[in-house]
């Protein structure tokens, strides 16, 4: 079954066509890596999982995205509704001027719920999942700021997991990291599809490579080539993934 | 090669000129403004050339400003009320000799004054006695009182602004303190929620092309000569308030704080705005994607994040509204009196200085009295700016 799919999707952003005709399906459990050169649209087909585009003025898209085979774009759907299956992790780490605590059970206060017993079990739980929980378990009051640019970036993702979704979606998650939070990151990506269906967006071919099973090639808004990972980096079919993927260019 | 070094140097010095002008100049205001304010404190509230005495067997040793007023008032007719034996007290001025002796006695050039005092003050044990220190006698045989010196305590106890009094000028600035307060208070209560709103709304809700048009609008309403709010306030707010309330005036601390909220409105809008807008997109987005609706975000991250920036913006507003003065002296009433709602009418500091300082004798009580106000005013802005600017650089700290 496909946990997520894209069926003729065009997205504009005024008058440029930033997404054309994508189609593409992502198996449940499975990681799906975005790759292209910069501006080939992959972020911005990333965002159209969780309506992220939503929130930018005159965008414009046609076509249909499946999430658990219903149209996300139908008009009954509640974009909050949505995120709440859909999580994401930002490019840079974005922690909330909050405690650590308070990032992990954020999700879930704006949810309404505030059972202290509650937080404190998913917070631990959320934590866990993303290996950090040793780390900050003595200082779960302490300001967020106070982690290292790896620690905060797996504390976003804990914040992610913690409304539990299905989905989620990495934009870049590791490119403002060392090369040490970005393996622990990684290792992450590996426990976490286990549970999750996850589609990273990366400019690094290695990381797509070690942690993706499935690989789409995105070039100037079009999907050029979409297959299993072993596939598309040892036997490309087309000439320009083969280009891209060998540094030709990108 | 040296023609250049010298213009540089020319022009260097240029600068250097100008800017110790304009500190000179800073530092000559305010100098000048707490020289005049602090030459009030050890004047005396009775004008000078004038004397206050009692007869030698009354045991008051001295009355303050307040006393005497009340006492010229009949407020106090008893001297045990200021401290003393229960006799009644009896006023004399200078005025009211002929009805104790007669013009041949007082002498046509007056020559005989001094003594009719003298024996008059003498005579009376209830009297106090307010006569020009020419016509003391030197062997006087009554006692005369020492004249109260305007001290700190009489500037910020005093619950009475009446500085033409006679005999004794009453400078109590604590109504003029209160009616600033009041009417300052009452404005940013009027304007900040307005404000505030306001500045959620252009910031995270309107469409760009709304904003772009609101922006201007509430920039405009800050380029609005305050003497037009005043007239708009007149014309418009005072009968509105005094119809809504059933007052026999409406010019009331209420006016004065609606008009001085409109007025604190764009400095909070664009503030606050500015500092709402500044909230890193990435902020409002990761709140967003974990399913937070728009208005949750406003409220858990923009708002919080702002936080500084809002309260300089209220800040900022609040001394707009504490300096004010054309706008206030138009709808506020002016009556020099300690308010007990916001329905009665004040004078603040500001409108104050502004309608007094024409009818002031230059040098006098009343004139230093002003520029003690204006001290005064001087300091409480000062605080508000030391604050604005201990917050945001708070803010600066943070963001790093």
């Amino acid at each position: 079954m496909n946990k997520l799919e894209s069926i003729d999707l065009n997205l504009y952003y005024s008058d440029f066509h930033a997404l054309k005709n994508v189609s593409m399906a992502v198996k449940a459990n499975t990681v799906a890596a975005l790759i292209g050169p910069s501006g080939c649209g992959k972020s911005t087909y990333l965002r159209t999982f969780n309506r992220m585009n939503d929130l930018i003025d005159n965008v414009k898209i046609d076509g249909s995205v499946l999430l658990d085979g219903k149209n996300i774009y139908d008009k009954a759907v509640v974009t909050d509704e949505l995120r709440k299956q859909v999580g994401m992790v930002f490019q840079k780490p974005n922690p909330f001027p909050k405690s650590i605590y308070e990032n992990v059970a954020y999700g879930l206060r704006v949810n309404g719920i505030n059972n202290k017993k509650i937080l404190d079990e998913s917070v631990e739980k959320s934590l866990q999942q993303s290996a950090l929980w040793d780390e900050v378990k003595d200082k779960l009051k302490k300001s967020a700021f106070e982690l290292s640019g790896g620690q905060q970036q797996r504390l976003c993702i804990a914040r992610a997991l913690a409304i539990e979704p299905t989905v989620l979606l990495m934009d870049e998650p590791a490119s403002a990291l060392d090369p040490i939070s970005t393996s622990k990151i990684e290792e992450l990506i590996y426990e976490l599809k286990k549970k999750y269906t996850i589609v990273i967006v990366t400019h690094n071919m290695q990381q797509a490579g070690r942690v993706s099973d499935y690989t789409a090639f995105f070039y100037m808004g079009s999907l050029i080539e979409y297959g299993e990972t072993k596939e598309i980096f040892t036997n490309p079919k087309n000439q320009q993934t083969q280009n891209y993927i060998t540094g030709r260019f990108g | 090669m040296k023609a250049r070094k010298i213009k540089e140097k020319i022009i260097e010095s240029i600068l250097l000129v100008s800017s110790s002008i304009t500190s000179i100049t800073v530092l000559l205001i305010v100098v000048f403004l707490f020289s005049q304010g602090i030459s009030l404190f050890g004047d005396s509230t009775v004008e000078k050339g004038s004397v206050m005495a009692v007869n030698k067997n009354n045991t008051i040793k001295e009355l303050t400003g307040s006393q005497i007023k009340e006492i010229f008032d009949q407020n106090i007719v008893y001297w045990n009320e200021v401290g003393g034996k229960k006799d009644t007290i009896i006023l004399f001025r200078i005025d009211d000799i002929g009805n104790y002796y007669s013009d041949e006695e007082i002498g046509e050039n007056f020559e005989g004054l001094s003594e009719c005092v003298n024996r008059l003050v003498d005579s009376i044990p209830g009297i106090l006695a307010y006569f020009p220190e020419k016509y003391l006698s030197k062997n006087f045989k009554g006692k005369v009182l020492p004249l109260e010196k305007v001290s700190m305590k009489t500037l910020f106890k005093g619950k009475e602004w009446f500085p033409s009094a006679q005999p004794a000028a009453q400078i109590g600035a604590m109504p003029l303190i209160l009616g600033t307060l009041w009417v300052s208070l009452g404005a940013i209560l009027l304007a900040l929620p307005l404000g505030l709103a306001t500045a959620v709304y252009m910031s995270d809700i309107a469409h760009s092309r709304v904003r772009r048009v609101m922006k201007p609008l509430i920039e405009l309403l800050a380029g609005i000569p305050s003497v037009v709010y005043g007239f708009f306030g007149l014309i418009v707010i005072v009968p509105l308030v005094q119809q809504l309330f059933h007052l026999p005036v409406g010019e009331t601390a209420l006016s004065g704080s609606i008009v001085l909220g409109i007025m604190a409105l764009p400095t909070i809008i664009t503030v606050s705005e500015d500092a709402m807008r500044n909230t890193p997109r990435a902020m409002k987005e990761a709140s967003l994607a974990l399913g937070a609706t728009k208005w949750q975000t406003i409220y858990r991250v923009v708002i919080p994040y702002s936080a500084s920036g809002i309260t300089a913006g209220a800040i900022l507003g609040i001394g707009r509204a504490i300096g004010e003065t054309m706008a206030v002296l138009m709808v506020t009433g002016n009556a020099a009196v300690i308010p007990h709602t916001i329905l009665e009418p004040v004078r603040t500091i500001p409108a104050t200085i502004a309608a007094e300082l024409g009818e002031a004798a230059q040098g006098g009580l009343h004139f230093k009295a002003l520029f003690a106000l204006g001290c005064i005013l001087f300091i409480i802005t000062l605080i508000i700016n030391l604050l604005v600017e201990s917050i945001s650089s708070r803010n600066k700290h943070k963001s790093h």
